[in-house]
């Protein structure tokens, strides 16, 4: 995993203006275009930060930039994560795997305006101690007061002492009231959906349940009908859902 | 100093359970502690107890050769440690070791299986307790499964 940052030339750059949970498009010259979410501060107007994983051609050319290099940039794309709405509530934010990435803006955006919360709790599962994204990040966070995090991993050494096992076994080992929560969710799909009726089990509505999807996407402004979820395009109407309006199309399979 | 049966009311797997029933049960119980990387018993033992964690934490580990330990699940205060007390051949089939000093009560696996057999609804009223998180630890196992099986070719990232 490597975070790139790029450099903004100041506020009235509207690449630099991006809601929590959007993406821009990257493009490494001569190779490709692909969908990356943007990971810095959203109050950061000198750089917008992206964290790229190597796992094809365009992704591993943008792993392999240099400090200097170019790279073709479009955004931002898409919808956000509801920090607004979420104001007054307590707010949960669950992450599996590489889903941190797209969350870390609005963990940014509640540790600059943490009086505006309620009780905030960060629950991060991923699979080994070394996929832990963002290390000395997570343990600044742990630090920080009235800012609950638990992380989890699938399988640990004798060298981890925290929790071992699945993210939702998190859940009652942090505090919230489950009828005045807003939750974030990011992670494999199937981890979302898990997670989603975890949290309708213990009682928060659907209607407070954010998720980010994925789909594969081209042209981000949902003209080429490549994300097409139903009668969503994931590029332009998502990637950031509230559940209730979309928990039925997750359950189609053709889709 | 409390006794066991006081002990054991205080933690939720008894949660709802009859009076009567608590004591008959007490009756299979023991208090024990478990220093910070002690076993709390090892492959292959003899399952002749399960244990209701009331303090500390318990790493589940096995051994793969050329690697060593790992651990696959961390059991805490208020949940259940051993579930093959209920099957034959009353085998353990992971390491149980104690990550910090663990306080637990300690049920002779004999001993409750043979009131649970003269008394069917105390073995329900077990059953009830007993299966609820083995489910919930072999539905999350199967999650962590596929999601291994997910080769993270996410596209956006």
């Amino acid at each position: 995993m490597v975070s790139l940052e790029i450099a903004a030339d100041g506020s009235d750059n509207p690449l630099s203006r991006f809601r929590p949970g959007q993406f821009n498009m990257l493009y490494a010259f001569g190779i490709g275009e692909i969908p990356i979410s943007i990971s810095g501060d959203p109050a950061s107007t000198d750089r917008i930060t992206h964290t790229v994983r190597s796992v094809g051609p365009v992704s591993a050319a943008l792993a392999k930039l240099k400090r200097g290099d170019h790279v073709g940039i479009r955004g931002p794309f898409g919808s956000s994560w509801p920090v607004d709405e979420a104001a007054g509530c307590d707010v949960l934010l669950i992450a599996g795997g590489i889903g941190l990435v797209p969350l870390r803006p609005v963990l940014y955006h509640l540790l600059k305006h943490r009086e505006t919360y309620g009780r905030v709790a960060l629950l991060y599962g991923a699979r080994t101690r070394d996929d832990l994204l963002y290390r000395p990040e997570l343990d600044t966070w742990r630090r920080t007061p009235n800012f609950q995090v638990r992380v989890t991993l699938d399988r640990a050494g004798r060298d981890w002492v925290g929790d071992v096992g699945y993210v939702t076994g998190l859940l009652p080992k942090v505090r919230f009231d489950p009828v005045d929560t807003i939750a974030m969710i990011c992670g494999p799909e199937v981890m979302i959906r898990s997670t989603a009726l975890a949290l309708l089990d213990i009682g928060v509505a659907a209607t407070q349940i954010f998720i980010s999807l994925e789909r594969n996407m081209k042209c981000a402004v949902g003209f080429c009908g490549r994300c097409q979820l139903g009668s969503h395009f994931i590029c332009k109407d998502g990637p950031v859902y509230r559940y209730d309006r979309v928990h039925d199309l997750l359950a189609i399979r053709e889709l | 100093m409390k006794g066991i049966e006081e002990l054991l009311r205080q933690h939720p797997f008894v949660r709802g359970l009859e009076d009567g029933i608590i004591t008959l049960i007490a009756g299979c119980a023991k208090n024990v502690a478990f220093q910070a990387n002690e076993y709390v018993f090892r492959e292959g033992d003899a399952a002749d107890e399960f244990y209701l964690i009331r303090h500390g934490t318990v790493a589940l580990e096995m051994f793969v050769p050329g690697q060593g330990p790992f651990t696959f699940l961390t059991v805490k205060n208020g949940e259940i440690l051993g579930a093959n007390w209920l099957i034959p051949p009353y085998r353990s089939s992971f390491d149980a070791r104690a990550v910090e000093l663990t306080r637990a009560i300690a049920f002779d696996g004999k001993c409750l299986r043979d009131k649970c057999e003269s008394d069917h609804h105390v073995g329900y009223e077990m059953m009830k307790r007993f299966i609820p998180p083995l489910v919930e630890r072999l539905r999350t196992a199967r999650l962590q499964n596929v999601e291994l099986c997910d080769d993270g070719k996410h596209q956006r990232q």
